[in-house]
């Protein structure tokens, strides 16, 4: 089962690493991960997607509010979601229906030149997969997804 | 403005530092030019880094206060992994310095340049790798207080030379204030109160004493509160010591080599009470057919060992001390009457007595051998390696305090006694120290007796030597057919009479009871630390026993005891 959390913890070298190895030295799964400072603070927030029954989920925010640098640790909450994704596709193609495809998807052209455009779309995880989906039929030739960002509501 | 490495003295002096165990090296050579030059605290040059970790751990469980080690970067630091480890998993309080290459160095694989903090982060409760000379004082202020605060355990300061070389202003924080660390002392008192309803409703209630009643210093308030509700108790390896030996209602060990009793009364028990202790397998064996009739209390400053294991009905974080000593004010007005239950559990003891063995005149047993230390020695400080002769030291010998036994119990840690022995001589001065190792553990940190000897220290140290590697030899009698792979040391074996000498210790080798009583009374008047190899009987095992994976009332008992119940 998909699981969201959101890890606020001291902005310090090496705290990233200690959220990790919680999750490597036990097994358990990161789906995806981002971080970033928080502003006008000595706190980073540390958001990621795992998977797990309940056990597990427990285990893990037990064990991430026992780490010395966590100071809270957000989970099982109603969470703004929102993932970043850039698309790189060719434009010496057929492009009929993309400007529809992104108004649908919020999405936006982030870069072009004279071999190729790169689209960016924010929205959920689901959407995003959603996205991924339908735009496989511009033969994408690379693509980057952000990890999730999340905040409480 | 003073140096770094005047900083760590000025430091270890302010903490109350009176013994730190270390190793120098190059990249910890301007701390110890500073030891050189203070009187504050002695520093115990032990002969192998491991030894120091396993030294301050040994300190820090017979003193209750926090053990420190002192290494250098790379090997000095490596070493100490195996000690470390060891004092996480038993919650020891701990603070280890390693010395790292200079910041300028970090991240060039210079000589003797290692990640130190991101080896010993699984196995630390904190670590800190120190970046400038500003930090030192608050991040040495909050090791001591992660070390020996909420859950106790091991906190490692990484120091680059540089640091230590340069000097800066010593300001040292009168207490600390973290925002992300605030241990949760106070048990929940609605769950209390629910707890106590269920006590007070419960037929067949039991404690299960852990580990976290010794770190917590919580012995009296669980005396007291097993004298007014004459609640039986069972307890862990970690926790003997907690209730006297001879408690009325101390069912003593349970788990893997536990005793029939205790085994029974956990898988009978209808209310069981965990106190600082973490449902280990070796105390579950299969956790489906752990005290399956009970409701579960578990009662921890560590929110995550609750309901790890076994699904917690009654979950409650805070000391066990102040947790139990609530419960009690709660329960204080009511008249337990638990005869009956009392009556079942003096029934398994009659059937199979905590604990037993078959004695011999031809040969020594090591369950006599134990007893007799316990007779001429009862307040004796009690280390122990790991193997046979742990369990039936756990067994057999009569403790009757708390922080009179530092044996490895979480991580099983070969080669801990000496060096452990080492730290409780320093702890308790002019007190008997002895340690009880198998021949094949003994090995394992030997060069540690020269450090005893330096130091003019006194440990008496028995080596219940059955030439074998005992426990996994039992282990390949009962489930492997015999095949003793790799444990026979017979013939292998160093002439440890001559060994022990060599490093300047009194030694004895003795076959019989008169040799042994002779040498133990010798070793008790002897200045020196002494060495008794003692030949003991070469396949007894250690019974009861749980094979792995079974539930734990299923016991392989001893056979004679058996036999005598079904005629």
């Amino acid at each position: 089962m998909r699981r969201a959390l959101s890890v606020i913890v001291e902005n310090q070298h090496g705290v990233l690493s200690r959220v990790v190895g919680l999750f490597s030295g036990r097994g358990y799964n990161i789906d995806s991960l981002t971080v970033a400072p928080i502003a006008g603070t000595e706190f980073s927030r540390i958001n990621i997607i795992t998977s797990g029954d309940e056990a597990v989920f427990e285990q893990i925010t037990k064990q991430l509010h026992k780490l010395i640098s966590t100071y809270k640790v957000f989970e099982d909450c109603e969470f703004v979601e929102r993932e970043c994704v850039l698309v790189k596709i060719n434009i010496d193609q057929n492009l009929a229906g993309l400007d529809s495809l992104l108004k649908g998807y919020n999405g936006t052209i982030a870069h072009s030149n004279d071999e190729y455009m790169t689209i960016c779309v924010n929205d959920t995880s689901d959407r995003v997969d959603n996205f991924l989906k339908t735009i496989k039929k511009y033969n994408p030739k690379d693509c980057a997804r952000s990890g999730v960002v999340l905040m409480e509501n | 403005m003073i140096t770094g490495a005047k900083m760590i003295c000025e430091a270890l002096k302010l903490e109350g530092v009176e013994v730190v165990f270390g190793y120098p090296g190059g990249a910890a050579l301007n701390i110890y030019d500073e030891l050189y030059k203070q009187n504050d605290f002695k520093h115990v040059l032990v002969r192998h880094e491991q030894g120091a970790a396993h030294a301050a751990d040994g300190y820090a469980r017979a003193s209750g206060k926090v053990g420190v080690a002192i290494v250098t970067s790379g090997p000095g630091f490596t070493n100490t992994l195996t000690g470390i480890a060891t004092a996480y998993a038993d919650s020891i309080p701990m603070v280890l310095i390693s010395a790292q290459v200079a910041n300028s160095l970090i991240g060039t694989d210079a000589f003797q340049e290692i990640d130190a903090v991101g080896m010993s982060r699984p196995c630390v409760k904190h670590s800190y790798l120190v970046k400038t000379i500003e930090e030192l004082p608050r991040v040495l202020k909050e090791a001591f207080f992660i070390a020996r605060s909420g859950r106790p355990g091991p906190v490692h300061i990484d120091i680059p030379k540089d640091i230590t070389a340069i000097k800066g202003e010593f300001k040292y924080p009168s207490e600390v204030n973290m925002k992300t660390y605030k241990p949760t002392y106070k048990g929940n008192p609605r769950q209390i109160k629910r707890l106590a309803s269920a006590l007070m409703e419960a037929k067949k209630p039991l404690l299960y004493i852990g580990g976290g009643c010794i770190s917590s210093n919580s012995s009296e308030a669980i005396r007291k509160f097993v004298e007014k509700t004459k609640v039986p108790a069972v307890c862990t390896l970690m926790g003997l010591g907690v209730l006297e030996h001879d408690n009325p209602y101390n069912l003593r060990m349970a788990g893997m080599h536990g005793s029939y009793r205790a085994n029974m009364a956990m898988s009978e028990c209808d209310l069981l009470i965990s106190l600082g202790a973490r449902f280990d397998d070796r105390i579950t064996g299969k956790t489906s057919e752990f005290a399956k009739l009970a409701k579960i209390a578990h009662i921890d400053i560590d929110p995550t060992s609750i309901s790890k294991i076994i699904k917690a009905d009654f979950p409650i974080v805070g000391d066990v001390g102040s947790v139990i000593s609530d419960l009690l004010d709660e329960v204080k007005e009511f008249e337990f009457d638990l005869s009956t239950w009392h009556s079942v559990l003096d029934r398994h003891e009659s059937l199979y007595p905590s604990f037993s063995y078959e004695d011999s005149d031809e040969i020594l047993k090591p369950q006599w051998v134990i007893n007799e230390c316990a007779k001429i020695t009862p307040n004796a400080n009690i280390i122990t390696d790991v193997g046979q002769h742990q369990m039936w030291v756990a067994q057999f010998f009569k403790f009757n305090e708390p922080r009179r036994l530092s044996t490895s119990g979480g991580l099983g840690t070969m080669g801990y006694s000496i060096p452990a022995a080492l730290g409780v001589a320093f702890a308790k001065n002019n007190e008997v120290v002895l340690n009880f190792a198998g021949d094949g553990s003994f090995l394992m940190n030997i060069q540690e007796l020269m450090t005893l000897t330096a130091e003019r220290k006194k440990v008496i140290n028995i080596i219940l030597n059955n030439a074998y590697l005992g426990m996994v030899r039992q282990w390949q009698t009962r489930f492997y057919n015999e095949r003793y792979s790799e444990t026979n040391l017979e013939d292998v074996q160093p002439d440890y009479e001559m060994l022990a000498r060599s490093f300047g210790c009194d030694s004895f080798r003795v076959k019989s009871k008169d040799e042994f009583i002779k040498a133990y009374h010798e070793c008790l008047k002897s200045p020196r630390t002494c060495v008794i190899d003692v030949v003991i009987s070469r396949f007894e095992d250690v019974l009861p026993m749980v094979p792995a994976g079974a539930a734990i009332y299923n016991m392989i008992l001893p056979q004679k005891l058996i036999t005598k119940d079904s005629k």
